[in-house]
């Protein structure tokens, strides 16, 4: 679901300096906020080894226990211990949420900047970004694991080409505005050559645009591939993840409710981050877009 | 104006060859023989090349993408490779309870959406307004499916007054249907109204701040008249562009809406065709549901010119 992929505008910030981050921080809560929950997720996440039980421990006599000291979170169907598997399940929604962010930016970012330079190629490139996007999201995941079986491999590349047309069109129009600008004019005419100035004057300024998308991206990322993994058709059952773990307790949920809402309170809490920290780039970035929304 | 409506009918028509030569691709790009991947894995060697001919895959490539496109403008979708059945009929048997879904859905979403996003804009800044933009984000950030659950376990399991899943065709009584549609429906609203009532505030906003409406202020209009004569007239045009292009991310919400509350819609076909491997009904839904939402799209910058009569092409 691409729902917050509104057109974000971006004027230049200026350099940073480091003097400057208290302000900054005081003057956008959601950055500090978003990217603070963030971080703390990613390091219970790459910690949990230090904390949390095994999560692929069965023990068939602690089937769908309650909530306990030794189990914070009760038990599965299978006696697993939710808690650890929550903890764990964190890993493949951030690996699955940033490598899909990154890989569809990166992808976004190279054919975009060549659309926006190049009539031809632009023609066939977004032809291509339209039929993509007309199929349905969730749609196209399915269709693009459907070749090869569910994976986590697999998974990301199909979540990122999923997002490749949303990235590509905004580094596009930034790169269309940027390159009738005098200063790439000016460039040009000073014998500076065209992949340079890609390079050097036109990549620089799509990056405030592309940090917000990206953000936009991984949150659609982590949404989607719970949403995958829900409909059995993401991560492979063994791995613990959020959609998965649903998934196989949506039989359990009168008796042992804690087993759904336990992975899907931290997958909602885990979006909200990574939305935060991109509504607050937004503003950042776009000091008008505040006034506006 | 004819122009215009003739040059976006063209580019329509471009986007589902587009599209229809991805659906086509993918199962060629798959690694492997398509005919192989469809005969399974415990296929012999004269199955495989039995279906190879059956399905005309010695031809050249274009030619097959021609008779293929071919045989879906004459009605022939293929046929599935589980249930021996036509996929047109497949996805017809499926198609009820996903449009009652999807129809509600909208329905809801559009009217409190748009109700929330006019109360929001009136008074910006105030506590409606601060409610829906933290609702916003959230209804954006929380899962369809936990949502789902959610409702599941406090409307039906705790409360008892709501059934947990299942369907009943709108044949067997209006009251049964509804009944059963009301949770699914709560389900895939809450993102949507989040988002139309944050596109209707922005656009309304916009309009609030015009001249022509401080003049109607001026001249002693009530607030109704003012939000809804002469405002919300204005800022059609952008919510009914986003109900367009909302259409896409509903269907992936009612996919796993389907699952969570066992509705045997569309999405369970697709689902289950990927568990079984049912690459001709992957490709017929796809067509199917992609060629709609062009056509939703396309039905959607038409009509802007009913909306918005300054609008002329």
């Amino acid at each position: 679901m691409t729902l917050l992929s509104a057109p974000v505008e971006t004027v230049s910030t200026g350099r940073l300096q480091i003097s400057d981050l208290p302000r900054l921080a005081r003057r956008h809560p959601l950055v500090v906020i978003g990217g603070s929950l963030l971080a703390l997720m990613i390091v219970l996440a790459l910690a949990a080894p230090l904390y949390a039980g095994d999560p692929l421990n069965m023990d068939p006599f602690k089937r769908l226990q309650p909530a306990s000291a030794e189990m914070w979170f009760g038990s599965d169907n299978l006696g697993r211990d939710v808690f650890a598997r929550t903890v764990f399940g964190a890993r493949i929604s951030l690996i699955v949420g940033l490598t899909s962010a990154a890989g569809a930016a990166l992808g976004g970012l190279l054919i975009g900047v060549l659309a926006g330079y190049s009539r031809g190629f632009d023609s066939i490139a977004m032809r291509v970004m339209d039929g993509l996007m007309s199929i349905p999201t969730i749609l196209l995941a399915i269709a693009l694991i459907s070749l090869t079986g569910p994976g986590v491999g697999i998974l990301i590349v199909a979540i990122s080409i999923v997002q490749l047309p949303s990235v590509t069109r905004l580094v596009r129009s930034v790169v269309m505005s940027v390159r009738e600008r005098p200063y790439v004019e000016a460039a040009l005419c000073g014998g500076a050559r065209l992949p340079k100035v890609l390079w050097r004057h036109i990549l620089p300024s799509t990056i405030p645009a592309l940090m917000v998308q990206s953000a936009i991206v991984c949150a659609d990322a982590i949404l989607t591939e719970a949403g995958l993994s829900f409909l059995g058709v993401g991560v492979p059952p063994d791995i613990p993840s959020w959609g998965n773990m649903i998934s196989s307790s949506r039989l359990y949920l009168a008796i042992a409710p804690l087993t759904i809402f336990a992975p899907g309170i931290c997958l909602a809490v885990m979006v909200l981050a990574v939305n935060l920290l991109g509504d607050g780039l937004r503003d950042l970035f776009d000091p008008r877009s505040k006034r506006r929304r | 104006m004819t122009a215009y409506i003739l040059r976006r009918i063209v580019s329509t028509i471009a986007v589902m060859v587009m599209v229809g030569i991805f659906v086509f691709l993918l199962l060629r790009l798959a690694p492997g023989d398509p005919a192989a991947i469809i005969a399974g894995k415990s296929a012999t060697a004269e199955m495989i090349a039995g279906i190879r001919e059956r399905l005309g895959l010695n031809d050249p490539m274009p030619v097959q993408f021609i008779r293929w496109v071919g045989d879906m403008l004459s009605g022939d979708f293929g046929t599935s490779i589980f249930a021996g059945r036509p996929v047109l009929e497949l996805i017809a048997q499926r198609l009820e309870p996903t449009i009652s879904l999807s129809i509600v859905t909208m329905i809801l979403s559009v009217t409190v959406g748009v109700s929330f996003g006019i109360l929001a804009a009136w008074r910006a800044g105030g506590l409606v307004d601060r409610i829906l933009t933290a609702f916003a984000t959230l209804g954006f950030s929380v899962p369809v499916f936990v949502i789902g659950f959610f409702l599941i376990y406090l409307f039906a399991i705790s409360a008892h007054w709501l059934p947990v899943q299942g369907y009943k065709p709108i044949g067997q009584g209006l009251g049964p249907w509804f009944v059963h549609l009301i949770l699914p429906t709560l389900t895939l609203s809450l993102a949507y109204i989040a988002f139309i009532a944050r596109i209707a505030r922005a656009s309304m906003l916009e309009v609030l701040s015009e001249d022509y409406m401080r003049t109607a202020a001026a001249k002693g209009a009530s607030s109704y008249a003012m939000l809804f004569h002469h405002a919300l007239k204005n800022a059609g045009a952008p919510i009914l562009t986003v109900i367009g292009l909302s259409f896409a991310g509903l269907i992936g919400g009612v996919v796993i809406t389907e699952t969570v509350f066992n509705i045997p819609g569309v999405g369970r076909l697709v689902v289950d065709a990927i568990n079984n491997r049912d690459y001709p009904i992957i490709q017929g839904v796809l067509i199917l549901v992609s060629g709609l939402y062009v056509l939703i799209n396309l039905a959607v910058d038409l009509s802007y010119t009913l909306v918005d009569p300054r609008i002329r092409y």
